[in-house]
């Protein structure tokens, strides 16, 4: 008794309660690990990688104490790592995890695997650029290069939208039209490591919204299975592939239903994608992640200063929502998407979806202009944003737009200068 | 030996789980291995496989086994063994699983993903003291790609990546990796070499692991007709010449220390082994190689003389 005192005295306060808010303050860390919590997950098989350390460091820390009970390894890499999480949700146990950029890639051949054996675990990634060159600073190459695998992408703007679309992934993963793990996105430092007022629920409350997971067929000595099979005719193949893109398009319903019960439960509500100041403006943007906040604060500011634009933030990665994109954004003038990662040949990722989803409507934008923001963590700037709207007011009367690489001059000058050093001069 | 289940042949009668069928090679080595093994575990059985021959055992919609099967990926089968045993504990710890359903959890892979690709994935999961069976079936090259040459592949052999040429006359340059040794370094609580062609040998050995919790790690000689060249009904005979002529020690580890359960009195000479392979027939024909031939024979000889020097010799003296 006295000792698990002492212990207790000894851990770190790092959770300090706002008196306003009535709210704690979370790092977007933290708060992924008090949602693993909160789910009651049964396991988590772990390899640290900075920026997601925190988050198994804070599981650990609370399994150790006896305050949460689930089984936790360290395990060699994140290809085990993942092989593992597959296994043990096969075997009926809800597993949660963590990653980042290198992690995530080291361990991709698994990530098709375990959407295949349609094992629903949950995986968060802190974004984070990918090498080379290294870097620690959030960008979306990691994260969308999943976007093919048959994860639930979604994507948190805010540490409160961490914590809440976890449980709404673990909702929407273990629902039997759906079956597919998820994978919750957040920006490495931006997100990661920012403390913003969490709500953080009680148990009771949660499993009200979040029931128990069973899996159908898990690995019992009475029920012998065999899992992961090879499947040598081609059409049985296609067959297996179509019905996860089914599963996956299922999924949007279903997160929709989850949102509606997660408003009655905890009284906040989401969707599938995020309108802000949108239905009546002429231009709109097309943001994600903590960066849609600052894209947010730029519309604000814009539409004080009378031009008539809105933020299409997507929530919803992969299935991607069609419809409500294509509701948000048709009779728009022009649109802007802004992507924070680049694929080199090509330009945004996210701006070819869009694309793809506005090419068959009649009332399609007159342009889409894509634009590369945010890659390696380099910030957007309301000035920058600034500019993408006045391109848009210029390509609306027409012109073919080719990608649009921000830059700033402040920032151009510190890598003139970097560069002088590199070279020795 | 102490109290054993396996005192005759007759001893391996029973049940099967792995009943007849399967879609691989007629005179399959690692096939006469995994059926042995699953008799001595019995039935309550999870087998975690990364890709090799054993793989297109099972091929949707069929199976051969009584027992339950999880394909996970080349690189990380003792990584899905993991994952199934931590859920079992933690789902049996909170009472939702009955441990009546508890599973033995064993890997079974080839040597490609033993020794190469998965090595990092086993080091883990041994390190870890993860309780499990690994079963790595030797046939000493990539048998289900075609025979191309693993590290496990032993010098002088002929694979379809190591052909002899009048450049490269012996074939395969490398050395066999010593696995053993790998995952002895690791202090497993049991350890063994295993033989389809001693069956009591291989049963009294995952009869004793069973009383270690911990990683109990097998790696069975493993005779493949098409890959090694001989005719499918001489498998057993292969393995047994590979125990006889010393290439294939039969030993043990317990806690890490070292112990042969078949010591020949005098080794027949390799060659007898090697002539009746195609895999060795450019040792053979159209020059008959002395120089390799004898390099090989000595590096068994010098393998059993340590072993003669060691432990036949503590024998004696006891």
């Amino acid at each position: 008794m006295m000792r698990s005192k002492l212990i207790a005295e000894l851990r770190p306060r790092r959770e300090v309660v706002s008196t306003i808010t009535k709210s704690k303050m979370l790092t977007g860390n933290v708060t992924a690990a008090w949602a693993a919590r909160l789910a009651e997950v049964d396991y988590i098989p772990a390899f640290p990688i900075t920026p997601q350390t925190e988050i198994i460091e804070k599981l650990s820390e609370w399994i150790a104490l006896g305050e949460f009970k689930a089984k936790l390894t360290i395990v060699d890499s994140e290809h085990s790592m993942l092989a593992a999480a597959g296994t043990a949700s096969l075997t009926g146990a809800r597993v949660f995890t963590a990653t980042s950029s290198q992690g995530l890639l080291y361990g991709f051949e698994m990530l098709y695997n375990i959407a295949g054996w349609r094992a629903p675990i949950v995986l968060v990634n802190v974004s984070r650029a990918v090498a080379a060159p290294i870097s620690l600073e959030p960008d979306h190459n990691d994260f969308l290069s999943t976007r093919d695998s048959g994860f639930i992408l979604l994507q948190a703007e805010t540490c409160q939208e961490v914590l809440d679309l976890i449980l709404l992934a673990y909702r929407v993963s273990e629902d039997n039209r759906v079956l597919l793990p998820s994978l919750v996105n957040m920006d490495g430092f931006h997100t990661s490591f920012t403390r913003e007022p969490v709500k953080i629920p009680e148990i009771e409350e949660v499993r009200r919204f979040l029931p128990k997971y069973t899996q159908q067929l898990p690995f019992r000595a009475s029920k012998p299975s065999a899992k992961g099979v090879a499947v040598l005719r081609p059409p049985l193949y296609s067959f297996y592939k179509y019905q996860m893109h089914l599963s996956s398009i299922n999924a949007i319903n279903v997160f929709k239903e989850a949102c509606e019960k997660f408003e009655e439960c905890f009284a906040r509500r989401y969707d599938v994608i995020e309108k802000y100041m949108l239905d009546d403006s002429k231009y709109a943007i097309v943001m994600m992640g903590s960066y849609a906040s600052i894209g947010k604060k730029a519309v604000r500011i814009l539409r004080e200063e009378g031009v008539s634009v809105g933020l299409l933030k997507l929530r919803m990665i992969r299935p991607l929502p069609s419809k409500d994109i294509r509701k948000a954004l048709e009779g728009k003038k022009a649109v802007a998407v802004i992507d924070q990662n680049i694929s080199p040949g090509l330009g945004g990722i996210l701006y070819s979806d869009i694309s793809s989803i506005l090419y068959n409507s009649d009332n399609k934008p007159k342009v889409i202009l894509p634009v590369i923001g945010g890659v390696g963590g380099k910030t957007i700037t309301l000035d920058e944003i600034r500019y993408v709207v006045e391109l848009l007011e210029k390509y609306a009367n027409g012109g073919e737009p080719e990608p649009i690489l921000l830059l700033r001059e402040d920032e151009l000058r510190e890598v003139e200068s970097l560069l002088r050093i590199g070279v020795g001069e | 030996m102490a109290q054993t289940r396996y005192r005759s042949l007759k001893d391996l009668l029973g049940e099967e789980y792995v009943v007849p069928g399967t879609p691989l090679c007629s005179g399959c080595g690692a096939l006469l291995t995994f059926r042995l093994f699953h008799k001595a575990l019995g039935k309550k059985v999870v087998w975690v496989n990364a890709a090799g021959c054993i793989t297109l055992m099972i091929v949707y919609p069929f199976s051969p086994l009584k027992s339950s099967w999880m394909y996970t990926a080349m690189g990380c089968a003792p990584a899905g063994a993991q994952g199934i045993r931590d859920a079992l504990d933690i789902l049996i710890e909170k009472g939702e699983v009955d441990p009546e359903e508890d599973l033995k959890v064993v890997v079974v892979t080839g040597d490609g993903a033993a020794n190469d690709i998965g090595l990092q994935s086993a080091s883990g999961a041994i390190h870890r003291r993860l309780d499990f069976y690994y079963l790595c079936y030797d046939n000493e090259a990539f048998g289900n790609t075609g025979f191309q040459f693993s590290p496990s592949t032993p010098y002088g052999s002929k694979t379809m990546t190591s052909l002899p040429t009048p450049l490269i006359p012996e074939g395969h340059k490398g050395r066999k990796k010593d696995l053993f040794e790998i995952w002895r370094a690791h202090n497993p609580p049991y350890l063994a070499t295993v033989s389809p062609s001693h069956p009591m040998d291989m049963m009294r050995k995952i009869e004793k692991a069973e009383r270690f919790k911990g990683p109990k790690l097998f790696i069975s000689i493993s005779p493949c007709p098409p890959g090694w060249g001989y005719d499918t009904m001489k498998t057993i005979r292969m393995a047994r010449l590979a125990v006889e002529t010393g290439v294939w020690p039969l030993k043990e580890a317990v806690h890490g220390e070292v112990r042969h359960t078949f010591i020949p009195r005098s080794l027949k000479p390799l060659e007898e082994y090697l002539k009746e392979q195609e895999r060795f027939k450019h040792l053979f024909y159209p020059l008959r190689r002395e120089d390799i031939i004898g390099r090989m024979q000595r590096e068994v000889e010098e393998y059993w003389r340590k072993v003669y020097s060691t432990e036949v010799l503590e024998e004696k003296k006891d």
